[in-house]
């Protein structure tokens, strides 16, 4: 609990450094002081270290609120670990808050006796006032039980830059990087893979690039050479499994696996898209990849992106979209297209918070309904989501793998944390990837738009085939020749075929696997992006020896064979979920199980400490 | 069916097996046939050719043309066309749309594919009503219009479909109406013929709920007067003995007595013009003040949006080659565990 001023610098020797397991920081600032920037620095040279790493970018949905206030705090928080780690952690070591506001909006993630660095010369009146503070939080004393540290980086950041001749507004824009490179001493993390990064950066425009590095490098030197701190950390290593590790956020994961997918089909990949948030990296991602025939089509709005799809895969691609709620929303009736014409793609929904606009920029389950059940008729279509930022990968090549199989629409959740979020990627090698094979109808005696296969399956037959000319569309089709067809009872085999094939898509999902025990007094349930917290919260509560075990679904639709057996062998289940009980409701509707729920809808992921409490609560306290 | 070579083929091979189930007298009858005859006389490959549509009417279209179909979604026919033609740009690619298909419901997606220029033949049947839902007044049913949704009168001013693809940035744009034969073949001719999004307005008769709304153009006494061919390179003349003509006076069309301006004053027809000013202007020509035009109003040439999506790839992949895995995995910072 020892506060540090800078005006006590002098030069001394550098302070010792001590080996912990893990640490999270999180850098916090105005909205334009470039926190996502620095704080993806320090994520991505912790990985290189080798580090676990899991990361939580937590941003306002303004791209530039008024300056100094509440609603403009931009944070990236980083968790760097010498084991597995499956979450951003719920509370931070070390704050980085770089003006009133983001120390108000923030102090309360910051563990008691943890490293606080404020840059003191945004403290002023007017900085104070908009961010409501009443007195100067660093002179009041209400910070006492942290280990702040007041440095003058703005002041220390114009001289550090001041060789370069850069104007005072260019010169204090590099503060963020003198903020980063304190945090690089802090944690004992090497500038290298920063200085690189910012040379290739700014290449073009090399004072600028000068007075990054400069700033960077001021910031480590105030650690290396003053007295401030009393101590720096050290977090060795993660013994992950042995292979070629590279940082990836969800959204960039999902654009590499629909590549992937793509490739392993020897299909061009068409993407179909309106900008959206959080989805829109996807398409910026796969925008950078046209040496793999990747076919972007910005769309003039969700319905003619889904439309595009709908019709690129009549035309034989890979079609796949992207969006989030909103967007959802209004590709339904295309989806249901596809449900009708049997057409194989893939819908990514990365989740945030509804209804309506709701939070853009923030974490959300609530998506789970309109993907299972959201469509006019009954027309049902498979549904997964992925777990972590880097099981994007998979989830999108297992997407794409179940459309082609089974000629459906599939949908792909992720959520906003996930596809913001990073963690480390094993790179696989492509012998390693199983291909996807297709078949194409192209035999003119045989063919029939409505016939199917084994797995229940339509032909997939493109224009362009000889001889196989047919139309298909919206309208009920006659089972097997696929022509308009009105008759009641083919509409009721139709509807009943169309349900089986999805119902059949169960052969491709795994057995649900427990962790823990197999049965017991409690099952904690999830799906998606809560994947590590709830992990977490079981294993914290399995070492206290409490009789819980966890069960984390990854697909929705149709889901696991022996689920409803898993459930029955546990006297209570738990559902965490951050929505109000949508899959909770799907459990009890499917198994009659008398699920309890755990939900949260704040636009933030869970706090492991939550799910621990209510695991208490629900076994009566630690055992 | 059977594999058909793309050269030799009739208008019976582009009739499908399944029986046109548009009322009697409805315009789409002859669409659909001239459309046909065009086709077959094209000797156009049945296996390549795609016909989308959305819903309405006009929209049953695909059904009933030996090609491949689609019937899609109200409003998405171009959409969904947009996205057939990305995925594979060697498809000759047709959209049939109706009055409410494509600029009400649709209205978005019809102004954003003309303004790519997506290489797709786009075929408006317009009745100036809603007809599948059974005569409700549409986006083109003039003022005041009387119909079920509108008994005293809609209270909508009427969307002019030629100005709004002007306006979208249309590079060919022509009309035609359904009981002109001949020269509805020429227009979807020159539609086929187009490299772009080609756009045709077909005035076309709704014989149970707008009966007789294109009368005026197709009656036999009184047609000479109220419709001009466009031909390019030509004075805009007009009448039954071709002696009225058209010219500007100050910002403004006139009709003029050919007889009584000199020649040089009428206007000569340049669909090849990059201004479509006087595209627009001639597409602001109306019944009963002026004759209104039929035939090619524009035929621009610009780059293709197919065309410059797979330049696109080609380019990236001139650059450094067909994408390979495991260059794109190990792209960035990464670093090697033991």
């Amino acid at each position: 609990m020892s506060t540090a001023t800078s005006e006590k610098t002098q030069p001394g020797r550098p302070a010792p450094a001590r080996e912990i397991d893990r640490a999270a920081v999180r850098f916090a600032g105005d909205s334009g002081d470039g926190m996502q920037l620095v704080g993806s620095q320090f994520t991505a040279t912790s990985a290189i270290v080798g580090n676990d790493i899991a990361t939580f970018p937590d941003y306002p949905a303004e791209i530039r609120a008024p300056l100094g206030t509440l609603a403009g705090v931009s944070g990236f928080q980083v968790n760097f670990s010498s084991h597995h780690i499956h979450t951003p952690g719920d509370r931070v070591d070390a704050l980085i808050a770089m003006n009133p506001a983001a120390l108000k909006a923030n102090l309360g993630d910051l563990v008691e006796g943890g490293v606080l660095i404020v840059n003191s010369d945004e403290f002023d009146e007017s900085n104070l006032q908009r961010a409501q503070y009443q007195t100067n939080p660093l002179e009041d004393g209400s910070l006492s039980r942290y280990q702040l540290y007041k440095i003058p980086i703005t002041q220390q950041t114009l001289a550090a830059v001041k060789e370069t001749g850069l104007g005072p507004r260019d010169a204090s824009r590099c503060k963020n990087f003198y903020a980063l490179g304190l945090a690089y001493w802090l944690y004992d993390r090497p500038l290298e893979p920063t200085r690189r990064w910012i040379n290739s950066k700014f290449a073009k425009v090399a004072a600028v690039a000068r007075a990054n590095t400069l700033a960077l490098e001021a910031g480590y030197a105030l650690g290396e050479t003053t007295e401030i701190f009393t101590t720096r950390y050290r977090v060795k290593p993660a013994k992950l499994a042995p292979g070629t590790y590279r940082n990836l956020t969800g959204n960039q994961a999902t654009a590499l696996g629909l590549i992937t997918a793509a490739q392993l089909a020897g299909k061009p990949l068409f993407y179909g898209s309106y900008p959206i948030t959080p989805a829109s990296d996807i398409l910026h991602e796969l925008a950078l990849h046209k040496s793999f025939d990747v076919r972007v089509f910005q769309a003039e709005d969700e319905i003619a992106a889904m439309c595009a799809v709908v019709g690129a895969a009549f035309a034989g691609a890979i079609a796949c979209t992207g969006t989030s709620g909103p967007g959802m929303a209004l590709k339904q009736e295309a989806i249901g297209l596809a449900v009708m014409t049997e057409l194989p793609c893939v819908i990514v929904d990365v989740q945030r918070g509804g209804p309506s606009t709701g939070l853009p920029t923030k974490t959300e389950q609530s998506d789970l309904w309109q993907a299972v059940l959201g469509r006019n008729g009954d027309c049902p279509l498979p549904v997964l989501a992925a777990q972590s930022p880097a099981d994007c990968f998979a989830a999108a090549i297992e997407a794409v793998r179940v459309a082609v199989k089974y000629m459906t629409p599939v949908i792909l959740l992720t959520d906003g944390y996930i596809a913001n979020g990073s963690e480390p990627w094993r790179v696989p090698a492509v012998r390693e990837l199983a291909p996807i094979p297709v078949h194409h109808a192209t035999d003119p005696a045989t063919f029939q738009p409505y016939l199917r296969d084994a797995n229940g399956a339509r032909p997939w037959a493109v224009p362009g085939t000889p001889g196989l000319r047919h139309r298909i569309g919206g309208l009920e089709k006659a089972d097997g020749a696929g022509n308009v067809c009105y008759v009641p009872e083919n509409h009721q085999r139709m509807t009943h075929l169309r349900a089986e094939k999805v119902a059949r898509v169960v052969q491709d999902v795994p057995a649900q696997e427990v962790f823990g025990d197999a049965e017991g007094d409690l099952l904690v349930v999830s799906w998606g992006g809560t994947f590590g917290a709830v992990r977490t919260a079981i294993e914290q509560a399995r070492e206290k020896g409490q009789n819980v075990s966890h069960a984390h679904l990854r697909w929705l639709n149709p889901m696991p064979a022996n689920l409803g057996a898993v459930l029955r062998r546990f006297r209570r289940v738990l559902v965490c979920e951050l929505n109000m009980g949508q899959l909770r409701q799907l459990l009890r509707g499917a198994y009659l199980v008398d699920a309890q729920g755990l939900n949260k809808v704040q636009g933030r992921p869970f706090m492991v400490s939550e799910i621990c409490d209510r695991i208490d609560q629900l076994l009566g306290g630690a055992a | 069916m059977s594999a058909t070579p793309p050269t030799g083929v009739t208008v019976k091979d582009f009739k499908s097996d399944q029986q046109v189930k548009w009322c009697p007298g409805c315009g789409d009858h002859s669409i659909l046939t001239q459309l046909q005859k065009v086709l077959a006389a094209n000797g156009a490959d049945r296996d390549r050719t795609v016909f989308v549509s959305g819903i309405g009417c006009s929209s049953r279209f695909p059904y009933y043309m030996e090609t491949y179909g689609f019937h899609g979604i109200h409003g998405r026919a171009p959409a969904v066309a947009t996205g057939v033609k990305c995925a594979n740009p060697e498809l000759d690619v047709w959209v049939v749309t109706g009055d409410g298909d494509a600029l009400s419901i649709g209205g978005n997606h019809f102004l954003h594919t003309l303004r790519r220029n997506v290489g797709l033949k786009v075929v408006l049947f317009n009745n100036r009503i809603y007809g599948l839902t059974k005569g409700q007044y549409s986006p083109t049913s003039e003022f005041g219009t009387r119909t079920r949704s509108s008994p005293q009168g809609s209270i909508d001013h009427p969307m002019h479909p030629i100005s709004v693809a002007i306006g979208a940035e249309v590079t060919f744009v022509a009309r035609a109406i359904d009981t002109d034969v001949q020269h509805l073949q020429y227009v979807l001719k020159r539609a086929s013929e187009h490299r772009g999004t080609a756009f045709v307005e077909v005035y076309q008769n709704c014989q149970v709920f707008n009966p007789g709304a294109f009368g005026f153009a197709t009656d036999r006494t009184a047609k000479a007067d109220n419709v001009l061919y466009l031909e390019h390179g030509q004075p805009l003349i007009f009448g039954k003995n071709r002696e009225k003509g058209i010219r500007l006076n100050g910002d403004l069309l006139e009709v003029v007595p050919v007889d009584k301006v000199p020649r040089d004053d009428l206007i000569i027809h340049d669909e090849r013009n990059p201004d479509p000013s006087m595209a627009f202007r001639l597409a602001r020509m109306h019944y009963p003040d002026f004759p209104e035009p039929m035939g090619v109003f524009l035929a621009q040439q610009k780059p293709v949006y197919e065309d410059l999506l797979m330049e696109q790839i080609h380019a990236a992949r001139a650059k450094s080659g067909p994408g390979q895995l495991a260059a794109l995995f190990a792209a960035g910072e990464t670093w090697t565990v033991e």
